[in-house]
């Protein structure tokens, strides 16, 4: 793999980080109090799940704008179910993450089988459907009194230190590892790589590229479920109304500040999670400054732009470099 | 006034590593068809794209009635008045008749668009080049011969002195090929030159009044067409020497690898039938766009076939993806290295085991040392040249990158392997290392089958050549029969007979 350039890429953003909380705890003493940095975490481990299913469908060339809309609509399903009269948390979970998967499935063959020209197509719509029916499954109304089995993922913490380590966090250090290791140590992850940088060449290579791609959106789908699981647990209710929080930007925004490429091919785990905790910082830094939430608004949106257009000059860097290194 | 409307004079064109026109000329006379033939890399279009303004030629001139032209870019070119009908067709599908032969030359009337007088003179236009369409429908409802029309209209309407055709019958119908020639004489007879490049012989005879044969980057000859038949054309087009740039060796002529019976493909292939044997190269040659291509992608799997029969060493295989292919065998290298062939931002690591994750996986993960095991293997073998296993693709040079396509399929572990013009691009040591794993192919007695539009290298490495034409086998000539020259296999190419 890239491991030189995707190094050098990340200690950029490892940087950006550092000096971002360097700046926050000089700013603002209450940032580095230990409870608000486990806030951090917990904010982060809600992106952090949408941002993996993401990074996989970016690194594809496709992108999933159903991913917020979807954690709402697993979350309100299992709202519904509860109040009618389901009170197995277990069960609640895991229908809400095969809500999830069959959704995102669905992304994945409308992509694959049914061949729409390009995922923003299907994922939109399929946002807007979520949204609707996450809506009507909850009677418009918000939810609460879940099973603490539901609620484990997103309450629960571990110690003391600063209200306690969140279980959430560490649930996404370890599925950021096996993830890690599951695209860059198996033949699986690496198609889905070769997938995003090649289609043509990939599916003449002998491998199946419509279920690579269908793979990705599936597990997108459940990501989206996990975190909506998990949204139930730090909020304690559900709310179709969130669907159209900008949930899907935070984790593009994740996945692009970490190295990720709208043409697909690249990204990390490890630099998508560094994109988390970016976002994370920036949005608790915004309210620890008593920023107004609308221009709290403008600076992620400026931050997704500039990330963008770092990723678009390096890229044009790198092939005049490649150039002048061919006329040699 | 000038004897030739349109004239180019002793122009070289050279590319790196490559001289692709060599003091070439060209010229034509007003109300004059001259027919422009040459085989597949002679420099045809090379030569439009110099008249047209696309390239810049390094040295010779160009005269347009008499007069001395710098063409910077396109735009100078057609405003001396020469035009192009290229083979794929620039037309904007979705908008109008006028629309499209308007573009960027709109009429106004005030700020706004006169479309009025715009239908009414594209109507005009289109009449007088026979074609009778409503001029406010989208191009894209009319047949490739009236799209082909609104295209001539365009130059009709710049006023173009010269009008080059590229290949313009290579997808018409009958009834449509007969009115493009009509049209060609009445532009003619308006006193406009036409360049008329062709692949069918019989087309330059009923037409053209000269015909100019061009063969690598070098002007031939050029002679009235009732000086001009069949043989003298062909024997024009090759007449070069071969020279021995190619180490063929022999393997043991095996069973036979893959049938193939009547495959079909609406409208590209009809009926191609052939067989392929280990031990053996077998050449498929013929024109560009003859469906040699087309052929190897369908049995490939790459694209759906519509009718026929695969047989892999006797047994009928049904093969619906390049992956059922390769579980058969079969590995295609193809024709497009860089769309098609490799994951240019992707390590010569990963490329090369693309097609073989299997081979390299241990359990679930992939297997670190085995793929670095056999990929160093391959590097050496094939002697890529890169600093390591870890470079990227897209850094190395062309013959490299062609060696890493070929170390994928080298890792499949295929018993036939078909190279769809292996060598184009690469320089000429690549080329030879190249024909040198073909070689090492035949002698542990697989099955390669090279495409090539090259004639020297059919000849050079083939055991037995397929020659095909119109999605059609034309001829099928052994190694040691009086037919394989280059003559004959052409004459095969451009749809004549071969008599025993």
């Amino acid at each position: 793999m890239t491991k030189k350039k995707g190094g050098s890429v990340q200690l950029g953003t490892i940087a950006a980080l550092v000096i971002m909380c360097v700046f926050l705890a000089i700013a603002n003493k209450n940032f580095y109090n230990p409870s608000n940095i486990m806030g951090i975490l917990k904010q982060t481990s809600f992106n952090a799940f949408l941002a993996t299913g993401m990074l996989l469908c970016l690194i594809t060339a496709g992108i999933d704008l159903s991913v917020g809309a979807n954690a709402v609509f697993c979350a309100c399903l299992m709202g519904a179910l509860k109040e009618g009269g389901m009170t197995n948390g277990i069960i609640l979970m895991l229908i809400a993450i095969c809500a999830g998967a069959l959704m995102g499935f669905i992304n994945g063959t409308l992509l694959t089988r049914l061949h729409l020209p390009h995922p923003f197509v299907s994922t939109l719509g399929m946002k807007n459907v979520l949204w609707g029916m996450a809506l009507v499954v909850t009677k418009n109304k918000m939810i609460n009194n879940f099973p603490t089995s539901v609620q484990f993922l997103g309450k629960q913490t571990i110690g003391g230190f600063g209200g306690g380590f969140p279980v959430s966090f560490i649930v996404i250090l370890i599925l950021y590892v096996i993830m890690h290791i599951f695209l860059s140590r198996t033949a699986l992850g690496r198609s889905i790589y070769c997938a995003g940088g090649n289609m043509e060449a990939t599916r003449l290579s002998g491998i199946n590229t419509a279920n690579v791609l269908t793979f990705c959106y599936t597990m997108s789908g459940i990501m989206a479920a996990l975190a909506g699981i998990l949204s139930v647990g730090r909020s304690g209710i559900c709310n179709g109304a969130n669907a159209t929080q900008p949930y899907d930007t935070d984790a593009i925004a994740a996945c692009i500040i970490g190295g990720a490429s709208f043409t697909g091919g690249k990204g990390t785990m490890v630099g998508t999670m560094i994109g988390a905790l970016i976002i994370a910082v920036l949005r608790n830094g915004f309210t620890l400054l008593s920023i107004d939430s609308s221009v709290q608004n403008i600076v992620l949106g400026l931050v997704i732009i500039l990330a963008v257009l770092m990723d678009v000059i390096r890229a044009s860097m790198e092939a005049k470099r490649r150039r002048l290194a061919a006329a040699k | 006034m000038a004897e030739y409307i349109v004239e180019l004079k002793d122009c070289t064109k050279r590319f790196p590593g490559v001289v692709a026109l060599n003091h070439m000329q060209l010229a034509v006379k007003p109300g004059e068809i001259l027919g422009l033939i040459g085989e597949n890399g002679a420099g045809k279009s090379t030569l439009i794209k110099v008249l047209t303004g696309v390239h810049k030629a390094d040295e010779g001139e160009i005269y347009v009635n008499g007069v001395k032209q710098e063409f910077h870019n396109p735009n100078d070119s057609a405003a001396a008045g020469i035009a192009c009908v290229y083979q794929e067709l620039n037309i904007e599908k979705l908008l109008s008749v006028t629309d499209n032969i308007f573009i960027n030359k709109w009429l106004h009337k005030g700020f706004l668009l006169d479309y009025d007088a715009m239908h009414k003179k594209a109507r005009e236009v289109m009449l007088s080049l026979g074609q009778d369409v409503d001029p406010t429908k989208p191009a894209g409802t009319f047949g490739m011969g009236i799209q082909q029309m609104i295209e001539i209209a365009k130059a009709v309407l710049i006023d173009a002195k010269m009008i080059i055709m590229d290949e313009p019958t290579s997808s018409l119908g009958e009834k449509e090929v007969e009115q493009l020639m009509k049209t060609c004489r009445d532009l003619k007879a308006r006193g406009i030159g036409i360049v008329f490049v062709s692949h069918k012989l019989e087309e330059l005879f009923e037409l053209c009044d000269r015909v100019e044969v061009i063969r690598d980057g070098q002007y031939i000859d050029t002679r009235p067409i009732d000086q001009w038949d069949n043989d003298s054309l062909i024997q024009a087009m090759v007449g070069r020497t071969l020279d021995n740039q190619f180490p063929k060796e022999f393997g043991k002529k095996g069973e036979c690898f893959l049938k193939v019976e009547n495959l079909t493909v609406g409208g590209v292939l009809n009926n191609v039938s052939f067989e392929a044997y280990g031990g053996q190269i077998l050449g498929l040659s013929g024109l560009v766009g003859a469906g040699r291509t087309e052929t190897v992608r369908a049995i490939f799997g790459a694209d759906p076939l519509d009718g026929g029969k695969i047989y892999v060493k006797g047994k009928e295989v049904h093969i619906k993806s390049p992956k059922q292919a390769i579980e058969a065998g079969i590995a295609l290298l193809t024709e497009d290295r860089k769309g098609s062939g490799l994951v240019l931002d992707q390590t010569i690591r990963t490329n090369l085991i693309l097609a073989s994750f299997k081979h390299h996986s241990s359990g679930m993960f992939l297997d670190e040392r085995k793929i670095e095991e056999t990929g160093q293997g391959h590097i050496n073998a094939l002697r890529i040249k890169t600093p390591s296993i870890d470079e990227i693709v897209g850094q190395l040079s062309g013959g490299n990158q062609q060696k890493v396509v070929i170390g994928k399929w080298i890792n499949s572990d295929a018993e036939i392997y078909i190279f769809d013009e292996p060598t184009r691009g690469i320089d000429v040591g690549a080329k030879v290392e190249v024909y040198n794993v073909m070689n090492d192919l035949v002698k542990k007695g697989k099955c390669v089958i090279m495409i090539s539009s090259e004639m020297p290298e059919i000849l050079g490495m083939s055991d037995r050549v397929i020659v095909m034409r119109g999605g059609k086998v034309m001829a099928e000539v052994e190694r040691d029969s009086k037919h394989f020259n280059q003559e004959d296999i052409m004459k095969a190419a451009w749809g004549g007979s071969l008599d025993d």
